[in-house]
């Protein structure tokens, strides 16, 4: 077995950086195991081979040279292909921007290239990142490594399968409405979405963009960390960005120390429509975190109740604004322009044919709730909601110190099954979404199986205090690691189900 | 109230985005009921309620004014649709009586 693909990225990183393994070696055999398992899992949008070793090389020759090395240099990564990357094609997913690539990186694309980090390609994605399965990737499916009829999760259904099914050790996503939190959840990996302005947005396509939160995506707590530590941070460039320092979210995931914590369960995140399975791993995590020393109690949150409706009705607004650069005219698809044809029929044509069904759902519904008579009374009345969210976060942060729920309400479901139901597939996100409108910091962190699937932990802490998540998840992790006697995903390599990737890791 | 094929497509025309007939028979009734299921906000959202548009408080920011690098002009038009004499290349933008 190629214990280098089983290796967690901090370990990867402690072997580059002592010079028992080259990031060559690293990157080549995750390349192999790509070349291995994308046939079943389809990941990827883009593979990047000959740039990864290029990286690796130049980071082994810094090692060689005696220069000293960042906690992840060489350790390879899999990026969402929402992020901008020189060089690198950016499709977001659409047909709109194929074969578009960009003429500059996205600053989470420059910090990772400081810290060495190697980039093994673009990963699949719903569309412009609308979706909770990444069956509206306008180019292929992704499908889940635990059993390859169900999703992987959306929007970033890629990072999460590329994770599960060892392919990289890290990846990137975005979090606009859980987009990092629910794959994650639903693939038996990590998942942070940061606090709102703690990562930033510079180069990213934007979806909704007082939402949108890049993020960390891994197979342990501490390896998101790390790679949370490497592209957080204050930028310049992109104006909601927060100028604070990053909380100290490694040394949090290294002390997982929970005693004499409060963590308040959620009331309204639970119940009718939540499956039993799902409900029965959520309560023995808690018993979990009792025995680490926190305390257990149960908050209301009221008006979450209403956040799946805020949510879209502000998202689709933002959508339909921030989609509109998508003109036909400077860069990506043009349609119908026989010289003849008008700029404006040019753009009818070519959005028509470009965007998918969802994004075309999302763009009509956002400018159906921004047009004059109906603007107060849907997209006023979610901004009021909006407010109200907020106010119970705080009321319940003022009792707790995390809140905590369920990631998602299910395990995985199956491909096609919610393709012609918007609203079924729009509940995969009934969890997540609270913590997109209020602007605070999010996990997800396995917590089990439930019929043979994976389901997710979420802890929510509030804005800036994104080392309580990782205090919370480390102690989890390890608490439910220690009974089951290895990770959950250990669980699929040792299972008939995932004997297709053990056979690539040997 | 629902949405007609013809609301959805005067809607998708407004949005610059031709739709189908097939499409906007679909669309119609889906977005019925996502618009029926939004619909829940207007029940608590008061009067006396503010309204929030961004999740942290926000002020104008401004970068110092100080002349920095820009791409250059070809890398820019290599990922035009048509490009020119070192410009975008777009279609006709006026009627024949402009």
């Amino acid at each position: 077995m190629n214990e280098l693909l089983r290796a967690t990225a901090s370990e990867l990183a402690g072997l580059i950086g002592a010079g028992q393994v080259s990031s060559r070696e690293v990157t080549q055999a995750h390349l192999d195991q790509i070349e291995a398992v994308e046939p079943r899992v389809n990941a990827f949008l883009h593979v990047a081979a000959d740039r990864a070793l290029a990286s690796a090389d130049a980071v082994d020759a810094q090692r060689a040279a005696g220069e000293p090395l960042g906690p992840l240099a060489g350790v390879p990564l899999a990026m969402k292909d929402i992020f901008c990357a020189q060089g690198m094609p950016t499709t977001c997913g659409s047909r709109i921007l194929e074969g578009w690539v960009p003429p500059y990186d996205a600053t989470i694309t420059s910090r990772l290239a400081e810290a060495g980090v190697v980039i093994l390609g673009k990963t699949n994605m719903d569309e412009f990142a609308m979706g909770s399965s990444t069956e509206n990737s306008g180019f292929f499916v992704t499908h889940n490594p635990w059993d390859n009829t169900k999703i992987p999760g959306g929007s970033g259904g890629g990072s999460a399968a590329a994770l599960a099914s060892f392919e990289a050790p890290l990846a990137l996503g975005t979090d606009t409405g859980g987009s990092i939190r629910q794959p994650a959840s639903v693939t038996g990996t990590v998942g942070v979405k940061p606090t709102y302005g703690g990562t930033s947005r510079y180069g990213v396509v934007a979806m909704a963009s007082s939402l949108d939160t890049p993020g960390p995506c891994a197979r342990t707590v501490l390896d998101a960390a790390l790679l949370h530590q490497v592209i957080g941070g204050w930028d310049p460039m992109d104006s909601t960005s927060i100028n604070a320092p990053l909380p100290d979210v490694v040394g949090a995931a290294r002390s997982g120390d929970i005693s004499g914590m409060r963590i308040g369960v959620v009331t309204e995140l639970g119940g009718e429509g939540y499956a039993p399975g799902v409900e029965q791993r959520f309560a023995e995590a808690l018993e979990a975190l009792q025995r680490r020393g926190a305390e257990i109690v149960e908050v209301s949150c009221p008006s979450f109740d209403y956040a799946l409706a805020a949510y879209y009705l502000i998202m689709p607004s933002e959508v339909s604004s921030n989609l509109a650069r998508f003109d036909a005219m400077r860069y990506g698809l043009r349609v119908g322009d026989d010289g003849s044809t008008s700029a404006e029929e040019v753009m009818n044509l070519t959005r028509g044919v470009g965007f998918g069904a969802e994004a075309k759902r999302r763009i009509i519904i956002g400018t159906y709730a921004l047009s004059a008579g109906y603007y107060d009374a849907y997209y006023g009345s979610a901004q009021k909601v909006r407010t109200l969210i907020k106010r119970d976060f705080d009321a319940a942060f003022a009792t707790a110190d995390v809140l905590v729920s369920p990631t998602t309400p299910t395990t995985a479901f199956t491909i096609g099954e919610r393709v012609d139901d918007p609203l079924a597939m729009y509940k995969a996100d009934l969890c997540t979404i609270p913590s997109n409108l209020a602007g605070n910091c999010a996990i997800s962190v396995p917590c089990g199986l439930a019929d043979g699937l994976p389901v997710g932990f979420q802890v929510m802490a509030p804005a800036l205090a994104d080392d309580r998540l990782y205090r919370v998840g480390a102690a989890l992790e390890a608490e439910l690691a220690a009974g089951w006697g290895g990770s959950l995903l250990d669980q699929l390599l040792g299972s008939p189900a995932g004997a297709y990737l053990e056979g690539a890791l040997r | 109230m629902a949405l007609t094929p013809a609301d959805v497509a005067r809607l998708a025309e407004l949005a610059r985005i031709r739709l189908t007939d097939d499409e906007l028979s679909a669309l119609a009734p889906q977005l019925d009921v996502i618009l029926d299921a939004v619909a829940g906000v207007a029940e608590v959202a008061s009067a006396d309620v503010p309204l929030t548009s961004h999740a942290v408080p926000l002020t104008n920011v401004f970068r110092p004014d100080v002349a920095g690098p820009s791409l250059a002009a070809e890398a820019v038009l290599a990922a035009a649709p048509a490009a020119e004499d070192g410009r975008f290349r777009v279609p006709r933008i006026l009627g024949d009586e402009q």
